[in-house]
């Protein structure tokens, strides 16, 4: 049916005004989590993205520290106020991810702990009695941290990537490119991309019915731009007396915020002022829905087989009265 | 999981009460989170938004009036020549109690924004002789409405969930002057814990203003004797001072006291507004000296849309949900989803385990072989040593004594008092020469025992 443009001001428009206002007095929960080993550039990197020092490097300081020999998970929340917004901030860092000799199952942990925010996310949907506004702790990013210098993608790399862009969204940038120029950074690139689609190896962002032609657009330069080639830093360097964020070697100085030198600046906008909201959606719409569907699905299974085993063990008493599982409807419900 | 919403944080609006251990930083110069909200309004617009309204009350009370007074005429589309009071069209569910439930959906677009707009008529309300069940088709009906999205939102595969549910309901109350009827109190005690009860004095041009204050004071005297829950706009300390004013000053006028028209009538100063003209003088809908008309509107549309909705799902849906869910025996079993996923990685886990612990039982034997071979070997050398001295010495020892035999015999072969002295010594030295063997024989017997 076509909708009629209102001829007198109703001003139901202002719906989303209302919208805004209930959504500064929640704020919202992102979570990001930093896979690569160490050494990449991780927290810098964070830091940089933030302007702020949220999190330590975890590598080590002396000889007598220890090399760990598994994946940690260490998440770290803190609390960002900008013009009002708020936001629950979790960078989750994984220490000892492929710093050993041996690195099989090295990403066993991390899957791990991305899987286990979606099933307390879909637990806590599913209880009779929930708060509805649940804490998000469900991973909304994963920066996948690539080797500069290598010739496109280590084996360890196709191995987690294949693992972990089934689960969230991953971004691939390559940390400290700072070692590469730009024509070696564009071959390195170009390889990169091949060879993820050999592997069908498929990054954020993906593509969608629901685009416009200016998502399209948007997103095909993102792609363009994948595996972002950036260079982090802390420290805030003097360069003809104006203050420049960058590192000073002996030939020059790399300014972070200069798109010449670097992608710092699309990646970060990219992560937070455009694609910020489509990230959070595409977790709860893609990568949680996928896995409650297959959650689902195998209580059937396994309820489906409890009850054929009942009822091909002639009534033996153990499948007989199960304890519904989760809100299953059983009875149709009238529709309207 | 659903359109359009972010669902993060405390449901009401206390502060950043969920995650108490999160710590507060400071950022160097602009970073840009700041634009989410921003993102999601472009999204929001572009989905658009739903909104269900259900009008309750005797015919005659000028709802249909009122519902097209608010949206300017979209809903009910008035044919020349008709009014409001000609029966209309739409999706009809016959009920036995002889309240019809009929729905009436229209899509409207204002400066880019689409609303899906539903309004639930109730023809036959009260109008029977017998209104005792007259609230249960009205009831039944909006809780088959959460049914329908309990089901939808518990299906395997949620990609499109349709969100019918009531998000208001305007309940008309004839303009008596006597506070509630028997008929209001039994409708709105049945009806407030499953939805936004908004009470609306019908045909207020009845009434003069101060005997709308009375009855306003009446019905809310009512309202509160039998606890019954109406929506009142709230503030909390996000607003600021002007909306605070301005949501005390609506929620002052509740109930509202209103007039609708189709129909437009001209002022003295000429101008063109809805109104309804009686002999006496023209009763305008958008002067809010005349009539509380403003502020519904202004709250049902301009200022509570949105909370009016929120509170349609957060509070009321849930309890609705809660409440079946508990009844139908639903325990929440949660072991069952630690299984699945943990499991296979638990065999791996298991695997690796099993072949690390392999690993070092290998190495540790070997190294224990290794270790006995070594001691083995040290032992059996100082063995071969001793053996060897052993010989020596016993070698020595007979040449020793073989030369003392010798030296004997000379002695006792020529007889002198030497000899006997000589043969006592000798006889001594003999004695003392068999201690060492015995010493050897006794070290032997201690080394033995090291094996």
């Amino acid at each position: 049916m076509t909708a009629p443009e209102v001829q007198d001001y109703v001003g139901f428009d202002t719906i989303t005004q209302q919208m805004e206002r209930k959504f500064l007095k929640r704020g919202f929960n992102l979570n990001v989590i930093l896979v690569g080993e160490s050494g990449m550039g991780k927290s810098t990197l964070v830091n940089s993205i933030f302007s702020t020092h949220l999190v330590d490097s975890q590598g080590r300081r002396t000889a007598q520290e220890v090399i760990r020999k598994t994946t940690e998970i260490l998440p770290v929340t803190q609390t960002l106020d900008e013009n009002g917004v708020r936001v629950r901030l979790t960078i989750i860092d994984t220490p000892g991810f492929g710093d050993q000799c041996n690195n099989e199952g090295c990403w066993v942990q991390v899957i791990k702990y991305i899987k286990d925010q979606h099933a307390a996310y879909l637990e806590r949907e599913l209880k009779p009695q929930r708060d509805r506004i649940i804490n998000d702790t469900r991973v909304h990013a994963c920066l996948y941290f690539l080797n500069p210098g290598s010739r496109g993608l280590r084996p360890l790399d196709v191995e987690v990537l294949k693992r972990l862009t089934e689960v969230t969204n991953v971004i691939p940038v390559i940390a400290k490119s700072d070692s590469m120029t730009l024509d070696e950074r564009t071959l390195f690139k170009r390889r990169v991309k091949e060879e993820m689609s050999f592997h069908r190896i498929s990054v954020y962002p993906y593509s969608s019915e629901d685009d416009d032609d200016e998502d399209r657009m948007l997103n095909a330069s993102i792609r363009e731009l994948v595996p972002f080639a950036v260079v982090g830093s802390e420290e805030t360097i003097d360069v003809d007396d104006k203050p420049v964020r960058g590192r000073r070697h002996g030939w020059g100085v790399i300014n972070i915020f200069d798109e010449t030198h670097c992608d710092f600046v699309h990646l970060r906008n990219f992560m937070l002022r455009t694609h910020l909201s489509d990230l959070v959606e595409v977790t709860a719409q893609r990568h949680y829905e996928q896995f409650r569907t297959s959650q689902l699905r195998q209580i059937k299974e396994l309820r489906a087989q409890q009850a054929a085993a009942a009822a091909a063990g002639g009534g033996g008493g153990s499948g007989s009265s199960q304890p519904p599982v989760g809100p299953l409807p059983h009875q149709p419900m009238a529709q309207v | 999981m659903r359109a359009g919403t972010a669902t993060v944080g405390p449901a009401n609006g206390g502060g950043n009460g969920s995650a108490g251990a999160a710590k507060k930083k400071k950022m160097n110069g602009y970073v840009g989170f700041s634009n989410y909200p921003n993102q999601q309004h472009r999204r929001s617009i572009k989905r658009g938004f739903n909104f269900t309204l259900m009008v309750v009350g005797e015919s005659g009370l000028g709802k249909s009036t009122l519902i097209n007074t608010l949206f300017e005429s979209r809903v009910y589309p008035v044919k020349d020549g008709e009014d409001s009071s000609t029966p209309r069209n739409g999706a009809q569910v016959a009920s036995p109690t002889g309240v019809d439930i009929t729905s009436v959906s229209a899509d409207i677009v204002e400066n880019g924004v689409k609303l899906r707009l539903s309004v639930v008529d109730t023809p036959g309300f009260g109008d029977s002789v017998n209104n005792d069940e007259a609230w249960r088709p009205i009831l039944e009906n909006i809780e088959s409405r959460f049914d329908a999205y309990l089901a939808q939102e518990n299906r395997v595969n949620r990609s499109k969930i349709v969100d019918n549910r009531v998000n208001v309901l305007l309940y008309f109350i004839k303009p008596t002057g006597h506070g509630l009827r028997a008929m209001d109190i039994e409708f709105m005690k049945h009806l407030h814990t499953r939805v936004n009860l908004v009470p609306v004095i019908a045909r207020a041009d009845t009434l003069t203003p101060r005997e709308v204050e009375q009855f306003k004071a009446k019905i809310l005297a009512d309202i509160n004797f039998h606890g019954i829950h109406i929506f009142k706009p709230v503030s909390d300390h996000f607003d600021d001072p002007e909306t605070i004013s301005d949501n005390k000053a609506i929620a002052g006028k509740i109930p509202f006291a209103v007039v609708g028209s189709e129909q437009y009538v001209v002022r003295s100063d000429g101008t063109r507004v809805r109104g309804r003209q009686y002999p006496w003088g023209v009763i305008e809908v958008e002067n809010e000296n005349h009539n509380d008309f403003v502020a519904l509107r202004q709250m049902l549309l301009r200022t509570h849309m949105e909370e009016l909705r929120d509170q349609t799902d957060v509070s009321l849906y849930e309890s609705y949900r809660t409440q079946k869910l508990l009844a139908l025996g639903h325990v929440q079993n949660n072991s069952v989803f630690r299984e699945f996923n943990p499991r296979r990685q638990q065999e791996e886990e298991e695997r690796l385990h099993a072949a690390k612990m392999h690993k070092l039982e290998a190495e540790m034997s070997a190294v224990f072989k290794q270790k006995v071979h070594e001691k083995e070997g040290k032992l059996k050398q100082s063995e071969e040593e001793l053996h060897s001295r052993h010989q020596t010495m016993k070698l020595t020892l007979e040449k020793q004594r073989r030369d003392l035999e010798e030296k004997k015999s000379r002695f006792t072969q020529s007889d002198s008092p030497q000899v006997a002295a000589a043969a006592a010594a000798a006889n001594a030295a003999n004695a003392s020469f068999v201690d060492p063997a015995q010493r050897m024989a006794s070290k032997d017997k201690k080394k033995n025992r090291f094996f």
